[in-house]
């Protein structure tokens, strides 16, 4: 179902698809635009009388807006309903929560895979180039169209927490707080390297065809899976991979070939295959592309501090995790002391897990504690406890 | 630990309201609260341990997990007013490092430390032979993390050597009040069982 811009009553239905006319484009930090920008998102809660407890999720790379709730395609619950729902941290009771699909998404976002309305036809690589700093101008145009003037608080992890950081930079007088999880202020060159890794993966598919695999109606799954499994590996971490697969077989012995001997084989090659059945391949190469470009201090005259000064009311958390290779701590660290240069309130918490990078949405109850320490007390602060 | 209370009050009366406050080994956040409370200052807090940082995040205090040895690097200049390592610098590891430290990031430094000077240690070492264990020393050699003790006296030419000026010292013992003492006295190397210090660098105003 879509609906048109500047509509109050948007506030208080379950989110939806929401569409800007050609009168309203965004306009991207390449300087291309997209005209007929349509964002799915979810929301859960109600905003009250003052405005005030309106909260924006941001979904890492390849999330989606079903924070909380089941995700229709997959049918599995929400990604983050260890920190979204009733008794949780961020509680639909007290807070308005948001959740939108970024700008060259997947899951209802327009992204490559939408129809272009010059030609009639799925964009392909003819979509523009997006960045981080895109898909919140994007957000932007949500909560704007939402009659939302100032987020409680904007909360994300990995490239969630890229975009986190990117509005503590861009609209700092729109948030109350900000909780930047498992994130970086820019990508490092091994993080590059990976996702060169699986955008190649995809391009040597042959079904990926340019890119142009929509009008022969295949897709390059073999190229996606790949990826997928590759990046699954820098989620993780060697003591969890150990822990939890070690060397055991699938069956009764070696197949002596090139089957899923072991464990870790079979797991990965489910992960692959499940992905390609809810991601599209063009969105994974747009998507990675931009959190490759991001690299908050370049675009803020060379210093991490300069993004920050105007950010200086705004109450921060960072979060890290001890195994998280991908955004290691020492990237967590380089934030807070920009922040701390920049004057700014901020707080920092590194969580003891070996879970790698992909504990900020698993069952991690120090980062719920922390979270919820964080949230109550801004809260109170804010007077929305 | 024994005197807490009184060293807080005392540390509360150095600080001037609405000042900018730095809490190095801020614990669970209760001397950055009592501060904003009493002082109304802008607090911040390095605190080692999750647990402690994650107590004063309940409490709505910004504080960072980090290593007063290791993080003090990561503090701009001149960005407080005040910097307070309360009981923590005999823990550190570069004790040097950090007192030039607190007085780059912060104009004034308020330092507290236990007296090894004290009678009661110097008495214990003295007739028993054995390293001291009293109320501001709890810990047995073994497990203490009190890993460079000085006295009174050491701390005053420690602050010579570094072109550091004492503004104002004060006794704490036996529970009582502070007193305000001169951190020279041979007397007070005796007496005073804690010591709380003003800092500032010699030829700042």
């Amino acid at each position: 179902m879509s609906r048109d811009v500047g509509l109050q009553q948007l506030v208080g239905v379950d989110g939806g698809l929401i569409r800007f006319g050609a009168d309203q484009p965004l306009t991207l930090e390449s300087g291309a635009q997209l005209k007929g920008l349509e964002i799915a998102y979810r929301t859960y809660g109600k905003l009250n009388p003052t405005r005030s407890n309106a909260v924006l999720v941001c979904h890492a790379l390849t999330l989606d807006q079903h924070v909380a709730s089941v995700n229709p395609l997959t049918g599995k619950p929400g990604w983050w309903s260890q920190v979204v729902g009733p008794g949780r941290p961020l509680d639909p009771d007290k807070h308005f929560i948001i959740c939108s699909n970024v700008v060259g998404g997947c899951m209802g976002t327009t992204g490559p895979s939408s129809i272009d309305p010059d030609t009639g036809r799925a964009y392909g690589l003819s979509f523009p180039m997006i960045t981080i700093a895109d898909m919140v101008r994007a957000q932007v145009m949500l909560i704007d169209a939402l009659g939302i003037e100032t987020l409680f608080t904007v909360v994300g992890g990995s490239m969630g927490g890229m975009q986190v950081l990117q509005w503590a930079a861009d609209y700092p007088e729109r948030i109350y707080s900000a909780i930047c999880i498992a994130a970086a202020p820019r990508h490092s060159a091994q993080n590059i390297a990976f996702h060169e890794v699986g955008r190649q993966a995809i391009m040597a598919d042959p079904n990926w065809q340019g890119g142009d695999y929509a009008k022969s109606e295949v897709r390059p799954e073999k190229g996606l899976a790949v990826a997928r499994m590759a990046a699954h590996i820098t989620y993780l971490s060697e003591p969890a991979l150990q822990r939890k697969f070690g060397r055991e077989l699938q069956g009764d012995g070696l197949s002596w070939g090139f089957d899923a001997d072991f464990q870790v084989e079979s797991y990965l090659r489910h992960q692959g295959a499940s992905f390609v059945d809810r991601f599209d391949a063009n969105s994974y190469l747009y998507i990675t592309r931009a959190v490759d470009y991001f690299d908050l201090a370049a675009a803020k005259g060379g210093t991490l501090a300069e993004a920050f000064t105007a950010a200086r009311d705004v109450r921060f958390c960072v979060l890290s995790f001890t195994s998280d290779w991908l955004y290691p701590t020492v990237e967590s660290r380089s934030i807070v002391r920009a922040l701390n240069a920049a004057g700014a309130r901020a707080s920092f918490v590194e969580i003891a897990t070996d879970k790698g990078h992909d504990a900020f949405f698993l069952d991690e109850p120090v980062m719920h504690d922390a979270l919820r320490g964080f949230l109550d007390a801004a809260g109170l602060a804010r007077g929305i406890a | 630990m024994t005197g807490a209370s009184e060293s807080f009050r005392e540390i509360v009366s150095l600080v001037r309201p609405g000042a900018r406050v730095l809490d190095i080994g801020c614990g669970e956040g209760a001397l950055l609260e009592l501060l904003t409370g009493e002082r109304r200052v802008d607090g911040r807090g390095l605190e080692i341990s999750p647990l402690g940082v994650q107590a004063c995040l309940s409490r709505g205090l910004a504080v960072v997990q980090g290593d007063a040895d290791r993080d003090l690097a990561d503090f701009p200049t001149r960005a407080f007013d005040y910097a307070i390592l309360s009981s923590t610098l005999q823990q550190v590891r570069e004790p040097k490092t950090v007192l030039a430290e607190l007085l780059r990031i912060a104009e004034r430094a308020i330092v507290s430390l236990p007296n090894f000077g004290h009678w009661r240690v110097r008495l214990s070492l003295l007739a028993r032979g054995r390293m001291p264990v009293t109320a501001s020393l709890a810990e047995p050699w073994w497990s203490t993390d009190n890993i460079h003790l000085c006295t009174l006296k050491d701390f005053t030419l420690l602050c010579e050597e570094l072109d550091i000026r004492i503004e104002r010292a004060a006794a704490l013992a036996d529970g009582r009040p502070a007193r305000r003492i001169d951190p020279a006295s041979a007397l007070e190397n005796w007496r005073a069982e804690q010591a709380i210090y003003l800092l500032s660098r010699s030829g700042s105003s």
